[in-house]
Formats: structure tokens, C-alpha cells, sequence
């Protein structure tokens, strides 16, 4: 590859670490691939709904559930691919604004569940450039931990549709594997939320 | 074709948008139809209800799990040719089990004018059956009120995923050359 832009020089179990320290009532949602397992390594969580196929759709799990629960702030953590895949739902949120809602792209520029295969991203597209483009109120990449810091303040101010693309190194770090049963993850979350099952 | 639906035998376009309001539905999440065009107009003009026109189907099914997360009610309106776009992302129904309440416009069932929409269309309703979704079909305008009403039931009442198709006998033929 030798030239390839592709991905930075942040560990990506260190920056979702820091996005989620001192979490309060904060809701997350992973895209699925390594994002699951960098959330799930930072701690398990009752506010936490992982993805395990559905590829392309966890930003839009997290504007439908922050359109539901405005008083609550919405991070939706997801790859370079995963988002990729689902490009028009920055056009639909976009649309929407919803203020509690950020978007953290780990953005190593590889398909790393599959192979570590270059991505559209690793081979120049700009995913927070395209987000600006829709109209989200504040995106920035992102290349180093002060950085981070920044935006982990800003998940929680609900004043703006919010993504950072955050450069990571392409590494596939041990897996810590979150709950694969999906009706146990969504009740979990529902009931910490207040509400019962059917 | 008119779009307005407020001709005779129309009525049923507004049946479609009062059951998802007696359903409680909070959130009416759609790609563009002529059939659906009298729900979209006034999900847009009702306060209470989240209207979200989204760039292709599947963006609709993981909103309505991220509003079920939150606590709300929603259902996705599209035309059968979404419903192949939707097929993949039907896992997250299957396996998280919320409700997901589906209403499609049918092309490619009756008269259809352009072939294209044939295979599409032809395959749409077991297509879902494959995936696990719960279909009926409307063809006749008094049939779409209680078709819809009991496809809400069983989405909402049981977690299940339900689609009403709404064929191309009831939407009217689609005049190509006016």
C-alpha cells in the first residue's frame, strides 16, 4: 500500500475509553465489527445496544432513538465501513438535526472484520467532509487525544447533530465480544429507560 | 392517477394515516410514493408525529428500532421495489424482535405498465414471508382499515413484524401517457 492515507496514529480502545469516561445518562449504539468490542471493552453497559448485522444502519438506530428521547444525549459509535455503507442516512439526519445526537466514526481506513482491506475512506473519501456537506452542525476529524477529549464534552451539550471522524491505527485488537442475543440487549436497554417489556 | 385522495373510492389513503394514529404510531418514516402521498402530507402536518423521508428503505427499519428503544411507536412506508433493499437489514427485526409495522404500495402485481417493476414487484410478498415478516394484502378500498388495524395489533401487541401490501387494484392504474 506504501502512500495509502489510511486510518491515523490513535488506538481505538483508548479513544472510545476516554469518549465513554464518565458517562452519565448517555446512550450508545455500535455500529457492528471491532466498534462493538471496543464498547464492550471500555464496560458493559445497560445504556449500551450493540449491532451485530444490520450493517449500514447504526447511525440511523441512533437518530430514531434520539428523536425519541431528546432529553437524553445519543452516541452512536461505528467504522469507517459500517458508515460507508449507510451514506444516505447522513443526508436523512442531516435533515432531521437532532441535537442530542453525535456520530463518532473510528476511522482506520480498512474493512478490518474481513481482512483488513483498504476502505473508500482509507482511499480518500472524508466522511466528516461529507457530513458537512449534508448540513450537520459540527464535524471535525479528528487526529490526536486532546481531540477527543473535545468531543466527549461535546456529546453531552445536545446543541447540534454532531460527527468526528477520528483517524485510528488499522489493528484488530483482542475481541471482547458483547451479548449476541438481541432481544436480551434491546430489554435490557428499554428497561433502563422505563420501559417493560410486551 | 390523482394523488390527492379525495376522490371516490380514495378514502382509504386517509384510513391508512388515521389507523397509524389510533396506533399511536409517533414516528411515519418513508420513502416517496404516489399511493402513500395522502400519509405523507399529513404525517408532515401533524405535530405529534415524527415525519422522516429517508434516502432508501432500510434506513427506516433501523430508525424504528431506535425509536422502539426510546419507547415509541413508528412504521415505515415504501413501495415493494424497497422492500428488496430492506431484505438484509430485516435481520435486526428478527433478532432483536421489535415491533416493526410495514405498509407498501404494490408495483409490478396488476396492469402494470413498465416490466421492470415486474420481478420486484412478483417477489415481494414472499420475500418477506421468507424473512419472517407477516403479510396481507389489500385490494378493495374497505379492506385497507381492518387489514391495517390488525397488522398494528400484532406488531405492536407481539413484537412481530407486519406488512400490509397495498396492491395495484386499489392504488388505480398509474396513467403513463397523460
Amino acid at each position: 500500500m506504501g502512500e495509502v492515507n489510511a486510518g491515523g496514529a490513535l488506538d481505538r480502545r483508548e479513544v472510545v475509553k476516554t469518549l465513554l469516561t464518565g458517562r452519565k445518562n448517555l446512550l450508545v449504539v455500535t455500529g457492528l465489527g471491532s466498534p462493538s468490542y471496543d464498547v464492550m471493552a471500555a464496560g458493559d453497559h445497560d445504556n449500551n445496544y450493540y449491532l451485530w448485522a444490520a450493517m449500514g444502519s447504526a447511525a440511523m438506530v441512533g437518530l430514531g432513538l434520539a428523536t425519541a428521547k431528546p432529553d437524553h444525549s445519543v452516541l452512536v459509535v461505528t467504522g469507517d465501513g459500517e458508515m460507508l455503507m449507510g451514506m444516505g442516512a447522513l443526508a436523512t439526519i442531516a435533515t432531521r438535526r437532532p441535537a442530542n445526537l453525535t456520530i463518532a466514526v473510528l476511522d482506520n481506513g480498512h474493512f478490518g472484520e474481513t481482512g483488513m482491506q483498504v476502505s473508500h475512506a482509507g482511499m480518500g473519501v472524508h466522511l466528516d467532509k461529507v457530513a458537512q456537506s449534508c448540513g450537520f452542525g459540527w464535524t471535525r476529524e479528528i487526529r490526536d487525544m486532546a481531540g477527543v477529549e473535545d468531543l466527549r464534552t461535546r456529546v453531552s451539550s445536545r446543541d447540534g447533530v454532531k460527527l468526528a471522524t477520528i483517524k485510528v491505527k488499522a489493528e484488530n485488537p483482542p475481541r471482547l465480544l458483547p451479548p449476541r442475543d438481541g432481544v436480551y440487549v434491546k430489554n435490557r436497554f428499554r428497561a433502563a429507560l422505563g420501559h417493560a417489556p410486551i | 392517477m390523482s394523488d390527492a385522495g379525495e376522490g371516490p373510492g380514495q378514502a382509504w389513503r386517509q384510513d391508512v394515516f388515521d389507523i397509524l394514529k389510533a396506533a399511536d404510531v409517533k414516528h411515519i418514516v418513508y420513502v416517496p410514493d404516489a399511493g402513500h402521498s395522502t400519509a405523507i402530507r399529513l404525517a408532515n402536518e401533524d405535530n405529534a408525529i415524527n415525519s422522516v423521508v429517508l434516502t432508501t428503505e432500510e434506513e427506516g427499519i433501523g430508525y424504528l428500532a431506535g425509536a422502539w428503544l426510546g419507547g415509541e411507536r413508528g412504521a415505515l412506508l415504501m413501495q415493494s421495489s424497497g422492500v428488496g433493499n430492506c431484505i438484509n437489514t430485516l435481520a435486526l427485526q428478527t433478532c432483536t424482535r421489535f415491533p416493526l409495522l410495514m405498509v407498501v404500495t404494490m408495483r409490478g402485481d396488476w396492469a402494470e405498465f413498465n416490466g421492470w417493476q415486474n420481478p420486484m414487484g412478483q417477489a415481494t410478498e414472499r420475500a418477506l414471508n421468507l424473512m419472517g415478516v407477516l403479510t396481507w394484502r389489500a385490494d378493495e378500498p374497505q379492506d385497507v382499515a381492518p387489514l391495517l388495524r390488525g397488522a398494528a395489533s400484532m406488531a405492536f401487541n407481539g413484537d412481530s413484524a407486519c406488512a400490509l401490501l397495498l396492491g395495484q387494484r386499489l392504488i388505480g392504474e398509474k396513467q403513463w401517457v397523460k
